[in-house]
């Protein structure tokens, strides 16, 4: 099992500097954004992004917890997964 | 990666309860036995705090890592009937006390295997097992405990019935709650990872980690789905829903083991309820059409429910095992619970249901003045059901001293509130001491 990928995903109000502060975020910690989808359903702001874990400088859990505090200074919900869990059930 | 499936995957743990039951380390203990039951004891703490020291650590870096809850991080052994092959009732406290303490420095929430298998008779440790039931279910707190009295291949051991029976009455007159960490079983599993009745059986490997996937939430929302459509559509969406929730406990099991360096056994397919609305299997045989679950239509519905999780759940995972089965423990569940309380849902109905589901009269709260011979009489048509029918099935009932038929006994947290349901008062007393075994079924002419 590969261990090397996560996908972020970011659900809220949208406002300007959501995906700024993420990228940053994500920079700092050395990581690269593999891919990015992001749409405006009814002024709600959804972004999922693949990121590579394998530069990854630091622990994952200190990455998801930087992400989670910039959700909440943003007011958005980030969540950070590994992207098994969505292989895993939606292929077989 | 579709972004439609990755919200999906995210909306099923945020808004419909989908999580990993549990995550339980099965452990042997054949090689902790010695000449002396203290001794033996201590080796029992030593093997346990060793092997799973980091279960709860792994457990809890792989919810965080996938976003998705373990509920429940358990251990079970070897029946520690077994262990205690010449030990007197006292000697048993130490066994007891052993597993508690080692359940606790390790962080867990339940150790099971406090277990006795008397299916075809009793030996020393099984009887001295079964007299200690009142004293340490009542002096341990992470204990949990399961007595098998019958299966298809060795009959009903009635014997044991009556003293079980009478250890469930005895339970009672010292603890509300106690009651609900004893399972009395037939043919019960080696595998199991779910609680009370988790142990583990003498075949398994040294330390093997097995998983319970849950998600009645998730199977509910899928069927909202499909309001109105042919039964088949019914079917077909409860299995697609139970694959994908059984692939979450695979991939868990799978990544549990190897971070831990064991093996992995099986994942258990089964929704298991919690108290929380929307996290019920009621609500799932509501949603296929009935007005409140007990009604009529009920044993066919659930029926149907069990068979699609099952073969769903099947190709999601590598290895099956367990009790595999929608659970209906009627204190646990809402919509059992609302249903109870209406008078919808009566004990001959949740009778007829577990000959078609896992696992039987469960978490059910009756008058604290029921007589030890009608427990007896209802372990006794439980084993019944699980012995002609080749399945498990098991009797989990708290009588409660001083409550009459509709209070509301609340047993706390996961285990929930109940209300009394009534018992049929006729004795069946006469039956019950007559004592002996009754055969083992024919397997031919299956009528």
């Amino acid at each position: 099992m590969t261990m090397s990928k996560a996908v972020v995903t970011v659900v809220g109000k949208d406002k300007p500097g959501i995906i700024a502060g993420v990228a940053n975020t994500l920079a700092d910690h050395n990581i690269n954004i593999l891919d990015v989808s992001q749409t405006i359903m009814s002024d709600i702001f959804t972004m999922s992004m693949l990121i590579n874990l394998e530069e990854l400088e630091g622990q994952f859990n200190v990455l998801q917890d930087d992400l989670n505090k910039l959700g909440a200074d943003l007011g958005v919900t980030i969540h950070t997964q590994r992207e098994e869990i969505f292989d895993a059930m939606s292929r077989v | 990666m579709e972004t439609k499936q990755i919200q999906e995957t995210i909306n099923m743990v945020e808004e419909e309860h989908l999580d990993i039951r549990t995550v339980t380390m099965g452990i042997s203990l054949l090689d902790t036995i010695a000449g002396d039951p203290q001794q033996t004891a201590k080796n029992i703490y030593k093997k346990v705090t060793t092997y799973a020291k980091d279960l709860i650590k792994v457990a809890e870096q792989i919810e965080r890592e996938y976003g998705i809850p373990i509920t429940n991080k358990r251990i079970s052994v070897t029946p520690i009937a077994l262990i205690a092959g010449h030990a007197t009732p006292d000697d048993m406290l130490y066994y007891a006390h052993a597993l508690d303490d080692a359940a606790k420095a390790v962080g867990v929430d339940f150790i099971g295997g406090y277990s006795a298998l008397v299916q075809k008779g009793f030996a020393n440790g099984d009887l001295a097992l079964i007299k200690s039931l009142p004293r340490v279910l009542t002096e341990t707190d992470l204990v949990m405990s399961s007595v098998n009295i019958g299966s298809t291949k060795a009959g009903i051991n009635l014997d044991a019935i009556k003293l079980m029976g009478e250890t469930v009455k005895g339970i009672s007159e010292k603890s509300d709650t106690a009651n609900a960490k004893l399972v009395i079983f037939a043919n019960a599993v080696e595998d199991n990872p779910f609680m009370a009745g988790a142990f583990h059986g003498v075949s398994e490997a040294d330390v093997v980690i097995n998983v319970g996937v849950s998600g009645p939430g998730v199977v509910k929302r899928a069927l909202e789905k499909v309001k109105g459509e042919s039964i088949q559509v019914v079917a077909e969406t409860v299995k697609k829903t139970a694959f994908k929730i059984t692939r979450v406990g695979q991939m868990v099991g799978a990544l549990a083991a190897e971070r831990l360096g064991v093996e992995f056994g099986i994942v258990d397919l089964s929704l298991a309820p919690t108290p929380a609305r929307g996290d019920s299997v009621a609500e799932v045989l509501e949603e296929i059409g009935l007005e409140q679950v007990g009604t009529h239509g009920t044993t066919a519905a659930l029926m149907l429910l069990n068979d699609a999780v099952k073969k769903g759940g099947v190709m999601a995972s590598q290895r099956v095992g367990g009790l595999s089965g929608a659970f209906i423990p009627v204190s646990e569940d809402a919509g059992m619970i609302d249903a109870a309380k209406e008078g919808t849902l009566t004990l001959s109905k949740l009778e007829a249901m577990t000959a078609v589901c896992s696992v039987g009269l469960d978490m059910i709260a009756i008058p604290g003045d029921t007589s030890a011979t009608t427990i007896s009489a209802m372990i006794a048509d439980e084993a019944a059901i699980g012995v002609q029918n080749n399945k498990t099935t098991a009797v989990r009932i708290l009588p409660t001293l001083g409550t009459k038929v509709g209070d509301m006994v609340d047993y706390g947290g996961l285990l929930g509130t109940a209300p009394v349901m009534p018992v049929v008062e006729k004795s069946s007393a006469d039956f019950i001491n007559r004592g002996g075994h009754i055969p083992a079924p024919i397997h031919s002419f299956k009528n």
